[in-house]
């Protein structure tokens, strides 16, 4: 079983001169449960701390849902609230990707919506009269408060209740979770990483306690995280990783036997159950490993039991060298014959970029343009961690000074997770969890040996912080000789120091939530002339004007970035959204953007186009547009059609939009779209007309006519502009 | 060397044999189940070799239920088996409960998983 000190892990705050709890000595309470009253009262606060700090966009903007993949998650749960599980599980949606449409209950992950719709109706039936969109902005932040309360039980698992403690508090503010978990932030993550520390948690202490029960729950556990996120490979790749080691180690045992074949079997079949998964647990390369390390088990505990019933050594070397060149082969034949013929398929794109950065750069571009998907900047770190980052590796020399399964397990998901979170910048939300426990351990161990300190000498109230940190200096000099004359005084500047750290860490996590993750991006602010909040609202001004202005069957075309968005608010057809599951079709209005307008409006016709809707942040000086984003349209296009080739569009490898820009760039068809009437606006005093804000340059080509498309709409700061696509002309 | 690796292929045999026969009762129940259970596995995939495996739902839900139920079974031996030391403050009837519910659940979700 674990070892777990449940003894004696926090000092008695209480001495009968003590100021702040006087009300507790009044209850007459014995230690033990003053020390559960101020661990559940502790618990409570970082509960409502990890909501509460989560809510800053909802009380500047509105409750809404922020961002683009969350609104065809909220569309989905709509669709799920209104016509039920059956409808929803087998719905095939004709209003994205025409012509092609898309077998969404096939190409989704359910958990999260599922878990929404579950919510509601739970409410519902206690008769809250809520909408569903407020309960899928505020999904996040309620699963961010419980994977506190996980991360409290896995560091009492993992180390002790007061590492459980202050993973709790460190993970509720940990700036790298709440990137993707803020309210209004309604997407997978925000549910996946609660079902992540879970399933780790339940596997941990089924590992310790060696009960099929716990295994049996990890499974569920597994179940809940493939339902909610792609991520999940990350935990079936993990947890045979960590068998792998512990057999190599020798530090395996029955327990792990029963914990990780319960959770193997179980939790495949369990996820074959979401068809967006399939039957990938037996034919893609990426689950190969758990099921290698299944079958290395059983071979490897059958050889264990013929040695233990066999007392003869020399009678089982021979058992053991038959069984061994027996199971290699045959192992061995079977995964080549797999590889070879194809039926095991090979590590997909988006994962194997994992293991070769490089590679999605060169042959998937759609891959390489998301910005998520970069490597990940020193800055980025510091941002997403702050001084968790240095008490990582002092919580690794914890973690190895004292090794045991689960501290094992720990490490490893730390490391991995760190690997990765190096490579794209989307993982670091996989990382934040095991950084903060391996950060709680460092912080609880030095913690504990600085109050013993304190506390050796005199039995004097001590109202040092029941959380603090200290670096490696602080340990060393702990371990050191007891007798040393200024040691006490050394230990109490060293824990008011680590307070004051902690707080430092509060106060980033606070203003990084406030600056930087609490944008919804649909709507944007900026600072006026006179220092008043501007607010841009054109996105949703440009989706309503499609919902009330057009006819119902109309078709939409834009870059794949807005797809989700005009489905879910202008309940408009779209040709091309964010799911970007067709690469060819994308190709397509990649190739229609980039080309002369012309040549556009014969693919337009041909995807009965109705209305082409472009983003443009000249006027506004927003740099996220569809300019911006124009030579990712033309190495996509390129990239299925070579008529398309990224040079025409630039002038000595430079991108420009100026007078000196290339001639095909001034004359394509995003072009015109962006900068029709734009030669005439004045947007900055002092500039002459046709200024673009966001490039702060003059434009090239003022005088933009179209033959084919008209101006349907253009919002009050520019930022979205629609244009109608006229019929084909009489012939004669 | 044949002869050598034959006899002590045998003698292996031999011992084998007169090592499991000490083992009780209520543990060889158990390896016979698993035992057949993996039979069933090994006929179905045979079964599946020749016929082809179209509704491949279904084979897989047939071959993970025998093999699930194998494995369980091992996990139940491991726990119930008196000479482990590490289970030797688990009673067997929690033993027995647990496999009974994780069958449960098994066999619920190869129901499901049949089409």
């Amino acid at each position: 079983m674990g070892a777990k000190a449940e003894n004696g892990v926090k000092p008695p705050p209480l001495a009968p001169s003590s100021f702040p709890f006087p009300f507790l000595r009044t209850l007459k309470l014995k230690t033990k449960q003053q020390e559960l009253l101020i661990r559940v009262s502790a618990l409570a606060l970082i509960y409502v701390l990890a909501f509460a700090v989560r809510l800053f966009s909802v009380l500047r903007y509105e409750s809404m849902i922020h961002e683009f993949d969350p609104y065809f998650n909220y569309r989905t749960t709509l669709f799920l609230t209104k016509n039920g599980f059956y409808e929803f599980w087998n719905w095939f949606d004709a209003e994205s990707w025409y012509p092609l449409g898309r077998i969404i209950g096939g190409t989704l992950f359910p958990g999260l919506m599922v878990t929404a719709a579950l919510i509601y109706r739970a409410l519902r039936f206690l008769t809250f009269a809520i909408h569903i969109r407020e309960v899928c902005v505020l999904t996040a932040p309620f699963f961010a408060s419980n994977t506190t309360l996980v991360a409290y039980f896995f560091g009492k698992e993992i180390w002790d209740a007061g590492a459980g403690l202050a993973a709790a508090a460190l993970i509720a503010i940990c700036p790298g979770y709440i990137s993707r978990s803020v309210a209004g932030s309604y997407d997978n993550e925000g549910v996946a990483i609660f079902a992540l520390l879970l399933t780790f948690y339940f596997f941990v202490k089924a590992v310790n306690t060696g009960s099929l029960a716990w295994g049996l729950a990890s499974a569920f556990g597994y179940f809940y995280m493939v339902s909610a996120w792609g991520g999940y490979v990350f935990i079936i790749n993990l947890v045979p990783l960590y068998v792998l080691v512990l057999l190599i180690t020798g530090r395996y045992s029955m327990r792990l036997y029963v914990a990780y074949n319960c959770m193997y079997i179980l939790g495949m079949l369990l996820a074959m159950q979401i068809r967006f998964v399939g039957f990938q647990h037996v034919q893609s390369g990426e689950h190969m490993a758990a099921m290698g390390v299944f079958f290395l088990m059983q071979v490897f505990y059958f050889v264990d039991w013929v040695k233990y019933i066999l007392h003869d050594p020399k009678l089982f070397h021979s058992f053991l060298r038959i069984t061994l060149t027996c199971s290699i082969s045959v192992g061995a034949l079977a995964l080549g014959i797999g590889m070879a013929t194809g039926y095991i398929s090979p590590w997909t794109g988006r994962f194997y970029s994992l293991l070769d950065p490089t590679y999605a750069k060169d042959h998937i571009p759609i891959i390489a343009s998301v910005s998520e998907h970069q490597p990940t900047a020193w800055s980025s770190f510091m941002f997403d961690f702050h001084i968790l980052l240095f008490l990582f590796p002092a919580g690794l020399y914890f973690c190895f000074k004292r090794l045991s399964d689960a501290t094992i397990f720990i490490v490893m998901y730390g490391l991995t997770s760190m690997y990765f979170a190096g490579v794209m910048v989307r993982l670091i939300l996989v990382a934040t969890p095991a950084v903060c426990l391996i950060s709680a351990v460092a912080v609880s161990a030095t913690i504990k040996n600085l109050t013993r300190l304190i506390r050796t000498k005199s039995k004097a109230s001590q109202t040092g912080s029941s959380k603090g940190t200290s670096s490696l200096k602080a340990s060393a000099k702990a371990s050191l000789d007891q007798a040393l004359p200024f040691q006490r005084n050394a230990a109490i500047a060293l824990l008011a120091g680590a307070f004051y750290l902690l707080s430092r860490y509060a106060i980033h996590c606070t203003w990084v939530t406030s600056e930087a993750y609490s944008s919804p991006s649909i709507v944007l602010a900026a600072r006026g002339a006179h220092g008043g909040r501007v607010i841009f609202d054109d996105y949703r001004e440009a989706y309503f004007w499609l919902r009330q202005n057009t006819s119902p069957d109309a078709k939409v075309m834009s870059w794949w970035d807005y797809g989700y968005q005009i489905t879910a608010m202008g309940n408009r057809t779209v040709i091309v959204d964010n799911n970007t599951w067709n690469n060819t079709h994308i190709a397509t209005v990649g190739r229609a953007m980039s080309s002369y307008e012309d040549e556009a409006y014969e693919i337009m016709q041909s995807l009965d186009v109705d209305y082409v809707l472009v983003v443009f942040g000249g006027v506004t000086g927003y740099s996220s547009d569809d300019i911006n984003k124009f030579l990712w349209m033309v190495r996509i296009g390129g990239g299925v059609f070579p008529v398309i080739k990224e040079p025409d569009y630039l002038v000595n490898g430079e991108y420009r939009v100026d007078k000196g820009a290339a001639p095909k760039m001034l004359n394509c068809l995003m072009y015109k779209l962006c900068y029709y009437r734009f030669g005439e606006l004045t947007t900055e005093y002092g500039k002459p007309t046709g200024y673009d804000r966001a490039r702060g340059v003059e434009i090239g080509n003022k005088n933009v006519k179209l033959e084919y498309l008209e101006e349907a709409f253009t919002t009050s700061n520019w930022i979205v502009r629609i244009y109608k696509v006229k019929p084909p002309k009489n012939r004669w | 060397m044949a002869k050598s690796t034959s006899s002590d292929a045998q003698m292996l045999v031999r011992s084998l044999h007169t090592a499991y026969a000490a083992t009780p009762t209520n543990l060889k129940i158990i390896d016979l189940y698993v035992v057949y259970a993996i039979v069933t596995a090994v006929i179905q995939v045979v079964y599946m070799g020749i016929v082809g495996s179209f509704p491949f739902n279904s084979f897989l839900s047939g071959v993970l239920s025998c093999v699930g139920t194998a494995v369980l079974a091992v996990c139940l031996r491991i726990q119930v088996n008196k000479e482990n030391k590490e289970f030797k403050d688990l009673p067997p009837e929690r033993a027995y409960a647990d496999f009974v519910l994780c069958n449960l659940v098994l066999h619920l979700v190869v129901m499901n998983f049949l089409g």
